[in-house]
């Protein structure tokens, strides 16, 4: 299973909050994980998913590379913060 | 390998609820017996933000994530200056102009270690902890763009001269 949650801008944008998808039982990268988002979900993901500012999170760490992804991880989308 | 400090006395809190500035002042100094200077920042909901009025603030946050960014930022702190104890407070939810929304409070021997502090938990929370902000107002809403301000304040850290 993997969790991908969305958060902000991104979150109104797509109408979505989070999905929970089945670990494919092979090998899976985060970029090839947004591309099956952008493939199943159509151009109007792909342009959000794709931002130049878009953050992504693995198991709650920034990641600003690709990485390999593990049955059970938690991944998420989210635009540039302004707490404080 | 470096020796890293580790800080026991962290409080991380994120809750909707207002909080009393002089209550979490007295918590940050409970049991401590070396302190010798506090430096606190609390910061505020601004009436106006670009000369828009604003009605209402939405804050949103990545529960999980938020508090471990913010225990990393203050390990940071920690590894940085002499602190005895460092407290992080952010409000979420709706919050109106004028409400608290964030307070930093950081206790060390001396000034300097606490107002350094202070400053470097503050700058790097705008930059690295996944909070946002939306406005309401007469303009209708909209989410608040990152500064790029806050970035250069964050970054500047990074500068050894400084730290």
């Amino acid at each position: 299973m993997l969790k991908v949650l969305f958060f902000a801008r991104t979150r109104e944008e797509l109408a979505c909050s989070g999905l929970e998808l089945a670990w494919p039982d092979t090998r899976l990268d985060l970029y090839t994980l947004q591309e099956q988002l952008c493939t199943e979900h159509g151009q109007s993901w792909r342009d959000i998913l794709t931002q130049d500012n878009m953050i992504r999170a693995v198991n709650q760490k920034v990641v600003t590379d690709n990485c390999e992804l593990n049955d059970g991880d938690e991944i998420a989308f989210f635009p540039p913060v302004t707490g404080g | 390998m470096a020796e890293v400090a580790i800080l026991e006395n962290i409080s991380i809190n994120v809750h909707e609820a207002d909080f009393d500035v002089a209550g979490l002042q007295r918590g940050l100094l409970s049991g401590l017996s070396e302190e010798g200077a506090v430096a606190t920042f609390t910061g505020y909901v601004r009436h106006a933000n670009d000369d828009r009025q604003v009605f209402t603030l939405e804050l949103e946050h990545y529960p999980g994530m938020t508090e471990q960014s913010i225990k990393t930022i203050i390990d940071e702190a920690a590894d940085r200056w002499p602190l005895l104890a460092a407290s992080v407070v952010h409000r979420v939810g709706r919050l109106s102009p004028g409400d608290q929304i964030v307070w930093v409070g950081v206790a060390s021997t001396h000034r300097e270690a606490a107002f350094s502090a202070c400053e470097f938990i503050m700058d790097y929370l705008k930059t690295r902890a996944p909070f946002w902000k939306k406005e309401l107002g007469p303009f209708g809403e909209t989410w608040v763009s990152a500064r790029q301000n806050d970035a250069c304040r964050a970054a500047r850290w990074q500068d050894d001269s400084i730290s």
